[in-house]
């Protein structure tokens, strides 16, 4: 199935309010995509997508199909054209500091992509939907391993590994294998294996799902404090609606198109509805006939 | 990104893959089994039906068992490397892959140390046939294993790189044990790893010409030459630029796959 990405001249008009103001978590920076668009043979996937994502929680909602996952791996380089360029794009990655520090921006066509893969997956972090632990490892072989990817010497490593788990209560499971741990258990793992080359960008495809709710809880709120605290910008892709709060940024992508872009609160008050779920349904609704 | 990142990199990916091959015990079993199998029972048996005239390297005549030891080092290597491209097409199934490629290192200099850790394993295993072989009666002097070591590493490096070639090239994990079928064992039986090409040349010209075009054939002659602390500079030539070309093929291929 041949697949290629290509420019729309469809536009932001999807960004109805402005997102989060820059100062509530730092300098602004994050995830900002133009007009992108992909699809898989005549399959429109993605049709022209532009998102600006500021530091913070970034909503992502969107039934199955809507092209979360194309767009996840997108943004992660796992999918790239034939011809390596990626029509469109501009990701600006940086980091938290009292000074900010030299954006990167990457506008890749014509630009060697190598070298923008490689500062881009430098500050992301990635939970993917399907779990990519190696089960027949332990927890810290899993760890090593990643970090040894990210090419961190295993000293410094294991001093991340120790912080990392300790503030995921997962410390104690430092040598389990992976086959061993719960599904709550597993997911933690993954999502400090996410956090371990601390990341300035963190990609969350669906990190709850199958969980129970004592371990959903602890992973919104262990990312929500460390948002805030690091000042990370969280693209969090889920079908589950009470995940997002009145302050997130949230953003509806439906059928391959971002039906509505701004803060919860604010599009809920525009389109009239008391809550997310209904906003989603409303969003939603004409396709879902169809 | 200074070198020691990438010797990082590169220590992690070996690593993992010499701590998942240890975790599978029944795995490094089955691969001494498998030639061990060859070696005490076939070559036994054909053991008078198959004598081997003086040639190159051997100095004088040797037993059945002797000429198809480098053979079956060659097996090992040969079916290591291809369960190691089938895990590459598990993992990518399963989205393992994706930890991988998330890596901000370049991904040839990725999969350039999966091969190499693939390499390292097949030496690994080689070296533990070799000194089982022993217990058959098939001598090795020191120098052979001195020399062994290099050329063992080469040809898994080689193999190694054609599986990852074949793993890119395949779509479905159930396509894998059909295309395995079509490599494997005709790679293995249109070479010299069990009979010398001169008696194949005797059965068939077109076989024979079909064996020397083999590349596996001159792995084969590689490992046969190093056992004796000898270099086949033809074999060595074939070996070496199969691995480049196989490297590069795998390495395009999956950046366009990815």
């Amino acid at each position: 199935m041949s697949e290629s990405i290509g420019e729309s001249r469809n536009q932001a008009s999807h960004n109805m309010f402005e997102s989060r103001s820059s100062n509530q978590y730092g300098n602004s920076a994050g995830i900002e995509v133009r007009n992108l668009s992909y699809h898989y043979g005549k399959m429109q996937a993605l049709d022209a997508v532009s998102l600006t994502l500021s530091n913070g929680i970034n909503m992502l909602l969107g039934p199955n199909g809507a092209g979360k996952s194309t767009l996840f791996s997108l943004l992660t380089g796992l999918k790239t054209t034939s011809r390596h360029n990626v029509k469109g794009v501009r990701i600006k990655t940086s980091t938290k500091g009292a000074a900010p520090k030299p954006t990167c921006e990457i506008s890749v066509r014509g630009v060697n992509l190598q070298n923008t893969r490689t500062d881009i997956m430098r500050s992301m972090g990635v939970v993917f939907q399907q779990s990519t632990l190696d089960l027949d490892l332990t927890v810290q072989q899993n760890l090593l391993y990643h970090a040894s990817l990210h090419g961190i010497s295993p000293k410094t490593a294991l001093r991340n590994i120790e912080d990392v788990l300790l503030t995921l209560s997962l410390n104690n499971k430092l040598n389990a294998k992976v086959r061993r741990l719960n599904g709550g258990h597993r997911r933690r793992v993954e999502l400090a294996r996410a956090l371990l080359h601390k990341p300035s960008v963190l990609l969350l495809d669906e990190p709850t799902v199958g969980l129970d709710i004592e371990s959903r809880a602890l992973i919104i709120k262990h990312v929500r404090t460390l948002t805030e605290r690091e000042g990370l910008c969280v693209l969090w892709a889920t079908h589950l609606m009470d995940e997002v709060t009145s302050a997130d940024n949230l953003i509806v992508l439906h059928a391959g198109q971002v039906k509505a872009q701004g803060i919860s609160n604010k599009l809920c008050a525009h389109y009239q509805v008391g809550s997310v779920a209904e906003l989603y349904r409303q969003l939603t609704a004409n396709m879902e006939a169809l | 990104m200074t070198p020691m990142t990438y010797l990082y990199c590169m220590n992690g990916i070996v690593k993992r893959d010499v701590l998942r091959f240890l975790q599978q015990k029944t795995r490094l079993l089955s691969v001494l089994v498998r030639p061990l199998l060859w070696l005490v029972v076939f070559a036994a048996g054909f053991r008078s039906a198959l004598g081997i005239s003086i040639m190159e390297p051997y100095s004088t005549y040797i037993t059945y068992q002797q000429y198809i030891t480098p053979g079956l080092g060659g097996m090992i290597i040969l079916f290591h490397c291809m369960q190691s491209s089938l895990s590459m097409v598990y993992d990518r199934e399963m989205g393992s892959m994706k930890v991988l490629l998330m890596s901000p290192l370049p991904r040839p200099f990725l999969l350039f140390s999966k091969l190499v850790a693939g390499a390292i394993l097949s030496t690994f295993q080689v070296l533990i046939f070799l000194l089982i072989t022993r217990l058959v009666g098939v001598e090795i002097e020191l120098m052979g294993y001195v020399y062994a070591v290099p050329a063992i590493f080469l040809i898994a490096f080689f193999l190694s790189a054609l599986g990852l070639m074949l793993a890119n090239l395949i779509t479905q994990l159930e396509n894998f044990a059909g295309v395995m079928n079509f490599v494997i064992f005709p790679m293995f039986f249109l070479s010299s790893a069990l009979y010398p090409l001169w008696k194949m040349q005797e059965a068939s010209m077109v076989l024979f010409l079909i064996c020397q075009f083999n590349p596996f054939t001159h792995c084969v002659e590689l490992l046969r030459f190093a056992l004796y602390g000898q270099v086949n500079e033809i074999a060595l030539g074939v070996v070496f630029t199969s691995a480049i070309l196989a490297c590069s093929i795998a390495l395009i291929t999956f950046r366009g796959r990815s």
